[in-house]
């Protein structure tokens, strides 16, 4: 039972993963703009609906509040800084977006301290279920995978069945053709940075009632949603999906099972301290071996 | 301005050699101590360059292998602090003739790991897998309590050298210079070479190195390992500067600083990294006098030098010391 | 000129996505010959193109070079063993002068390029033989100027000068005119002509005087198939291959 329901959060984190990973891999596969400012969205989204939820008490307001904030921010930062950086290479668009790192994260600090806020459980969502016999989970767990996935079911019909999506498909291997064919390429751009926006935002509302809510907390997802990528494949928002679940449960179950499984073998402190190595790294050696077998991503098609 | 060049160069060189005497003179002993950290990032930036300004290849995470050289640093003097070994087997020491040479073959067996990883992807996806093979490192030392975890390694002396008392500041100071001299006249040599000439090529065209038979990858992997023992070397000395080292050395924001060091003194010039090293260690002291949230300015003045001077100082560095390869 | 082929393609098939690209061509090339490939757009001269030098893997087929299969090569390997190439669009090293283009080609056949500590400049042996190049195609007054600032004619002739500097017993040329002015495709075609003797050429052009002019044995490419191989004069008088190029669907 232990194993299923880390399975679960293995899931939940997932999840989050996904909603982190789908904008940054879209932003690049149609944009071909490398944003590291995506983690500071994540972290936007879930103070805002912190500070929101705190003040007014009102899960809706919090959620409403928190989509706002990161996706206001999204479409100032695609204004004023990502629309310059289309034509430049990648190194000016890794300092750029570094430095946008640097001003949020300060800003935050500023206007909010460094100490964490936690966000109380919303009433109503703070029980538990019991989904088998043994089996208890925490319903807002299960209603963030639940929220998660209905957003993936909506991506796909969006990328798959509409006139949008046939653009950001298109745009994903075919840039310079999209252009061609006279679409307002600047506002497909900027729909796509705010639909990217608004999803790592969605995630920061999210994990803001699991997780403390801090300066920084957004680097922390935003690489681990570059190694989801990479296993996925860049460009590739299956590859984001699956790659998010396989990346969110091997990172949850080595650090459930990696230390007991090695007091099997070791002694008490040394299987500990290997066992917690192990688990951090778990996800990266994970990436490696990707890499080792399809360095393009297991979800794109090798050339 | 080309004609000023040795002129400039051998003014340098004499300031940089009477700085000792000149902070004394002008009372200003804080001097030497941001001279030092200059000389040592100048080391991890020119190793950077060497990557990122000449091969092209923009690793984000270099610091692992300046955190990988601090370590090895700091395990060895806590092992021959307590008498102990390393995994049972290898002695610890303080004499910085061995720490230094080994630190950077650590380093650059690591670089030769992960770049064999990195290196069988290109652009964006290199980006990413040089950050998060970083940041891999980062949480496995946060996760090594044996060696402190979270809170780092303290030394309570910097390692020794033969007849030179290491700590004098005066003399720690000329021994980071000479090594940041060697280390210049070592990419100097490097990108002249043919070496060189290939891994410039390989910036600009892959496929038309591939056309006339040369093949990428081991000519990147061997630049990819002398730039990650750089690293390894700058972070031996850092460690030795601060007598510490914590997992923070090999942070991701610490990869952005020195990516920042080479592109304010200039991307894929000999000189640039000390210039860019100077000017980073500079303004951050400078902006810690002023506020507490030195991080804003810095990342608005970054902002702006990447939106607004195509390229950051680069360009004007390039037109007042002329592009050397 | 007895003896095998230097060049002979057997079969060589490749699909995309279940469009087929090139359907089981062969061809044979024997040494000193100037074979060339022509055929209307989209008849897929670019993918055996990108074949024979080894940028894409066949799905069925073989190459061979002067009787070795180099079929699984790299296009690294390729060029070791005697196969070089020039780029429809230029590939050029923009930031490096003209005789450093060539130098890095020399150097590349000299050996592996693992020398750290000596300066490129002083390899004195290997600056002679990518001048001798550059005075082959005619650009060694060229020589010290940064190929971004070149001419488009001058990037062709510098194209050339790198294949040349590889020593290739075959020189695989794609498109050497494209882009090219008149007078430019002129004087192309004069040094190609002097070029006949050094090495063999095998030439994908648009350009039908050049092609008829250079070319002993011209096969016709259409639809990824071979439709037809023979001399100039065989080929002008070919009722299908004027069909394939004004259409087949006007027929």
């Amino acid at each position: 039972m232990l194993f299923l329901e880390q399975l679960l959060n293995g899931v939940q984190l997932g999840v989050t993963l996904f909603l982190m990973a789908s904008g940054l891999t879209l932003i690049f596969g149609i944009m071909g703009v490398i944003n590291l400012a995506h983690g500071s969205l994540y972290m936007i989204g879930a103070y805002a609906s912190a500070l929101i939820a705190a003040a007014t008490g009102s899960v809706a307001l919090a959620l409403c509040g928190g989509l706002l904030a990161a996706g206001l921010a999204g479409f100032l930062i695609e204004f004023f800084v990502i629309r310059r950086l289309y034509q430049r290479g990648h190194l000016d668009q890794v300092l750029a977006t570094f430095a946008l790192i640097l001003i949020i994260n300060q800003s935050a600090t500023m206007l909010f301290g460094r100490q964490p806020l936690f966000v109380k459980m919303p009433d109503g969502l703070n029980g538990f279920v019991t989904l088998l016999p043994g089996l208890v989970y925490p319903i807002y767990r299960l209603g963030v995978i639940a929220v998660g996935l209905s957003v993936a079911c909506g991506l796909f019909l969006l990328i798959n069945e509409t006139r949008v999506g046939m653009l950001v498909r298109a745009g994903a291997t075919h840039r310079e053709m999209v252009r061609a064919l006279g679409v307002n390429i600047n506002r497909l751009y900027a729909m796509i940075f705010a639909l990217g926006a608004l999803l790592a935002g969605l995630a920061g509302v999210l994990a803001s009632p699991i997780i403390a809510v801090q300066v920084g907390m957004g680097e922390q997802v935003l690489i681990l949603a570059f190694v989801v990528v990479v296993i996925g494949g860049v460009g590739s928002v299956r590859g984001a999906f699956f790659g998010a679940l396989v990346a969110g449960i091997v990172d949850t179950m080595m650090r459930a099972f990696m230390p007991g499984l090695l007091r099997h073998v070791l002694s008490g402190p040394d299987a500990d301290a290997l066992g917690a190595g192990l688990a951090s790294v778990g996800v990266y050696l994970l990436m490696a071996l990707v890499l080792l077998l399809r360095p393009k991503g297991l979800f794109v098609r090798p050339a | 301005m080309r004609a000023l060049r040795p002129a400039l160069l051998a003014l340098l060189i004499v300031l940089l050699l009477a700085l000792p005497v000149l902070s004394e003179a002008l009372r200003q002993p804080a001097a030497i101590g941001l001279a030092t950290q200059v000389l040592i990032y100048a080391i991890a930036a020119m190793s950077l360059n060497l990557i990122l300004g000449y091969g092209g290849m923009i690793s984000f995470g270099h610091a692992a292998f300046f955190g990988i050289g601090g370590y090895v640093t700091g395990i060895l003097y806590s092992h021959f602090a307590e008498h102990s070994a390393f995994l049972g087997l290898v002695p610890g020491t303080n004499d910085m003739l061995i720490v230094l040479p080994l630190a950077m073959l650590i380093s650059g067996l690591m670089a030769a790991i992960i770049g064999a990883f990195c290196l069988r992807t290109n652009g964006v996806q290199f980006i990413m897998i040089t950050l998060a093979f970083a940041q891999m490192l980062f949480f496995l030392f946060v996760s090594l309590k044996t060696y402190g975890g979270d809170d780092g390694l303290m030394m309570r002396r910097r390692d020794v050298l033969p007849f030179l008392d290491t700590r004098n500041d005066t003399n720690f100071y000329l021994v980071c210079l000479t090594l940041a001299g060697l280390w210049l006249a070592v990419t100097r040599g490097v990108v002249r070479s043919k070496f060189g000439l290939v891994l410039g090529g390989l910036r600009q065209n892959e496929q038309r190195m591939e056309a006339i038979g040369i093949a990428p990858y081991p000519y990147k992997l061997v630049a990819f390992i002398i730039a990650g023992m750089g690293a390894g070397l700058a972070g031996a000395l850092m460690a030795n500067y601060l007598r510490f080292v914590s997992p923070g050395m090999m942070n991701w924001t610490r990869s952005g600083d020195l990516m920042m060091m080479v592109i304010l003194g200039g991307v894929g010039t000999l000189m640039g990294p000390l210039l860019g090293a100077a000017a980073f260690v500079i303004l951050e002291s400078w902006l810690t006098t002023l506020t507490e949230n030195w991080q804003f300015p810095l990342g608005l003045l970054l902002l702006a030098l990447v939106l607004f001077t195509n390229g950051g100082l680069a360009g004007l560095l390039d037109r007042l010391w002329g592009r050397t390869r | 000129m007895n003896g095998p082929p230097l060049l002979k393609v057997s079969g060589i098939a490749k699909r995309f996505d279940g469009l087929v690209a090139t359907d089981h061509v062969s061809l044979e090339q024997n040494a000193g010959e100037v074979h060339a490939l022509i055929g209307p757009n989209g008849a897929g001269k670019s993918t055996f193109v990108n074949l024979l030098c080894g940028s894409l893997r066949p799905d069925a087929g073989t190459i061979k070079l002067d009787g070795a299969d180099i079929g699984h090569l790299s296009t690294v390997e390729r060029v070791h063993r005697g196969l070089s190439r020039t780029f429809q669009m230029t590939q050029l090293l923009l930031d490096y002068s003209v005789l450093e283009n060539v130098q890095l080609a020399v150097q590349s056949q000299a050996g592996h390029s693992f020398r750290f500590f000596k300066s490129a400049r002083y390899d004195a042996k290997a600056m002679a033989a990518a001048m001798a190049c550059l005075v082959r195609v005619g650009l060694c007054e060229r020589a010290k100027v940064r190929v971004a600032d070149l001419a488009q004619g001058e990037r062709k002739q510098l194209e050339l000068a790198i294949a040349l500097a590889a020593k290739p017993r075959l020189l695989l040329l794609d498109e050497p005119m494209a882009g090219l002015s008149a007078l430019d495709s002129q004087n192309m075609v004069a040094l190609l002509q002097s070029l006949k003797t050094e090495t063999t050429i095998f030439i994908v052009e648009h350009d039908m005087n050049a092609v008829f002019a250079l070319a002993d044995r011209i096969s016709v490419l259409v639809n990824g198939r071979i439709l037809m191989s023979g001399t100039a004069a065989e080929v002008k008088a070919s009722d299908d291959v004027r069909r394939a190029y004004l259409g087949e669907g006007d027929v």
